[in-house]
């Protein structure tokens, strides 16, 4: 198993494909989720938009042969559940986190109940570039593969944080998500704003979805997501709320995941699903590290509910 | 809103009799998630007709599966055991303010804890053996979710997503150990631990199917409630959820309060794992992460925390869920159906939380 050429090479080159290739959804869910809380607002509900997406994503993939379409229509799927979510919490006295929990549950069981008849067909998946064209190894060209959606999720996390920064939509934006007050005061619908930044987010977690059984892991089944939507939630409050710092955390994240994998496909198998469960307890572990009991996490907007 | 309604009715010479307003505040809250249930089962007959299938006749296999003969009753109840408990598991830190949701994580790491307390002791009185269960996945269940409450007081990490993190490391730590370490050799398609011993199983309450974990989660609620609400201790915790600064001031132990809070909700869903283990499974495998965590979740909010509301509240969720094999059978709808249900009436309790204190029939003037 070792005898190949590689050997235990394969393990660093195979966790830096991996960690483009897992990242995306990551990346993805995260940037989605980065503009929703910069609204002020916190969606969990984009684990079940991530399954949605996924779902609808494959199955229009799979009626239209196109997979660029699948991804469309999950970003749309996944703007339907923001818009819901948005509409629900601007009736008053509605709490954002237990409304995010409902949809949670609500979006993977609503995949998994129209989600049946696509478990065993085989839809077209998105096309990727080759940058290891070079390279006579195996293991690096595979490595190298890079998708295209991948490519569009980097161009948007500098795109997104000019527009936070340059932009009249990116000042009203934070401004509601900072003080709601001081936003009404000037005049903005803070319910309108939000709806539409909790939209745009869930357009992004759709897409994130879709990736996941296009590319990969490349198929729709059950299992396809176990908690990447809320990890990546998660990697929003590491990223204090920074596009290009929720680009680097999802790496971060997506070399984790391809760590169990990887150790795999060089004859590791002990201990699998531990491996498997690296993200998450190295989510646990960033969040314990630099969040803080005593004062409020710098960069964060006023207005969310999660950092009181 | 309110005030220039008060004004109007003093403006207004009184017609009604005066109703006692906790009365009126107590009805409200039941009649709403009442509606909200009603609204909820109207946009799944929606749901499920534009699935062209008939709602009437799923809603009456869905009576008959759930509460229609004493069969199906049972089979609810089974299924409410564990509800109760999981659902305990979110109602007790949301006295303090906190929205847990790892009550599935507790329930794995508690079933796992009662099977490995369990190997050892074979040969052992049956009577030792499942209190060292009890004990075991009480105490693993209650440490994992303590941890979530440390983590939030010590470093101000959100329980919500810690718990639901741990819900994810729970699942990895279950299919490492019925795969790896614990892994029965003679369970060859699906990996599961050894077996605990029939002789060691709960059995059943005389006269019934159902199995002695409805009684423990009956009781477990019964003394929640008397915690909360007999106990000084249980108003210090449900002072620290109205605003912790007076819960500061008045110098009660917050940090204290959470841990201990945090370990008891832990503690009952560890239960809930030990029950599913001792009394329906007699090993772990990956059958313990059925979803009764986050039925919990759901049962905990519509039954708006209260301890006592969630033992009819579980039964009919348990009964919805008794009732998805009918569905699935005889209208060819897929098993995720109970999910739909179960997610539409999450959303619509939600929203409906948006009616309180604002119907004119709970209104009363002094109110």
């Amino acid at each position: 198993m070792v005898d190949s050429a590689i050997g235990w090479w394969g393990v660093p080159i195979a966790v830096f494909g991996g960690a483009i290739r897992v990242s995306t959804p990551f990346l993805f869910v995260s940037l989605g989720e980065c503009i929703t809380e910069r609204s002020g607002r916190i969606n969990l509900g984009l684990e079940g938009t991530l399954v949605m997406g996924a779902m609808s994503g494959y199955a229009t993939a799979y009626l239209t042969g196109s997979p660029w379409l699948g991804v469309l229509v999950a970003g749309l799927i996944g703007a339907l559940f923001g818009m819901l979510h948005a509409f629900i919490c601007g009736l008053p006295r509605v709490n954002d986190i237990a409304v995010g929990i409902a949809l949670m549950l609500f979006g993977v069981g609503l995949a998994f109940f129209l989600g049946k008849p696509f478990i065993q067909p085989q839809a077209p998946i998105l096309p990727s570039i080759d940058f290891g064209w070079w390279s006579d190894s195996p293991s690096l060209r595979a490595a190298l593969k890079v998708n295209s959606l991948f490519l569009v999720g980097v161009a948007l996390a500098p795109a997104l944080l000019w527009a936070f920064n340059h932009t009249r939509w990116g000042l009203v934006l934070r401004m509601v998500g900072d003080s709601a007050e001081a936003a009404r005061a000037l005049g903005y619908t803070v319910n309108a704003v939000r709806m539409r930044a909790t939209m745009l987010g869930g357009f992004l977690g759709g897409v994130g979805g879709s990736f996941l059984s296009l590319y990969y892991p490349g198929s729709w089944n059950e299992r396809l997501s176990s908690g990447q939507g809320i990890t990546a939630v998660a990697l929003v409050i590491f990223a204090r709320w920074n596009p290009m710092l929720c680009l680097w955390a999802s790496l971060l994240f997506g070399g984790a995941g391809a760590l169990g994998p990887a150790l795999q496909s060089v004859g590791v198998t002990a201990g699998y699903h531990l491996f498997n469960a690296a993200p998450y307890i190295l989510t646990l572990l960033i969040l314990v590290i630099t969040s803080s009991p005593r004062r409020i996490i710098s960069g964060a907007p006023g207005e969310l509910a999660i950092i009181r | 809103m309110r005030d220039n309604g008060r004004i109007a009715e003093i403006a207004r010479p009184p017609l009604r009799l005066s109703i006692d307003p906790r009365l009126l505040a107590a009805a409200e809250s039941v009649a709403i998630p009442l509606a909200a249930l009603a609204a909820a089962l109207l946009v799944f007959g929606v749901f499920i007709a534009l699935c062209r299938v008939n709602p009437l006749s799923a809603y009456g296999l869905m009576y008959k599966g759930a509460f229609g003969s004493w069969f199906s009753w049972q089979n609810s109840l089974i299924r409410a055991a564990p509800l109760v408990l999981t659902a305990l598991c979110t109602a007790l830190p949301a006295q303090l303010g906190l929205v847990v949701i790892g009550g599935e994580g507790a329930l794995v790491v508690g079933g796992l804890a009662a099977v490995a307390a369990a190997l050892p002791l074979q040969g052992v009185a049956p009577l030792g053996v499942q209190l060292a269960m009890a004990a075991a996945g009480m105490a693993a269940g209650g440490a994992w979710i303590a941890l979530v409450g440390a983590l939030r007081h010590y470093r101000g990490v959100n329980e919500t997503i810690s718990s639901l993190l741990l819900v994810y490391i729970a699942i990895a730590l279950l299919n490492h150990l019925v795969e790896g370490p614990m892994r029965d050799p003679a369970s060859l398609n699906k990996p599961s631990s050894p077996g605990i011993g029939d002789a060691n199983m709960i059995g059943m309450i005389p006269g019934t199917e159902v199995h002695w974990g409805l009684v423990f989660g009956l009781v477990a609620a019964v003394l929640a409630y008397v915690f909360l609400y007999r106990t000084t201790f249980g108003l210090a915790a449900r002072v620290v959820g109205g605003n912790v600064r007076t819960a500061k001031m008045v110098g009660l132990p917050v940090g204290r309060l959470i841990l201990l809070v945090c370990a008891l909700a832990g503690a009952m869903a560890g239960l809930a794992g030990m029950v599913e283990v001792a009394a329906v499974q007699g090993r772990a495998n990956a059958t313990l992460a059925v979803g009764y965590g986050y039925t919990g979740i759901l049962v905990s909010f519509l039954a708006r925390h209260n301890p006592l509301a969630i033992v009819p509240v579980a039964i009919l969720l348990g009964g919805i869920g008794a009732s998805g094999g009918l569905l699935q059978r005889r209208l060819d709808l897929p098993d995720a159906t109970v999910l739909v249900l179960q997610g539409i009436i999450f959303i619509a309790v939600l929203a409906s939380e948006a009616l309180y204190g604002r119907l004119p029939l709970f209104r009363g003037r002094t109110a």
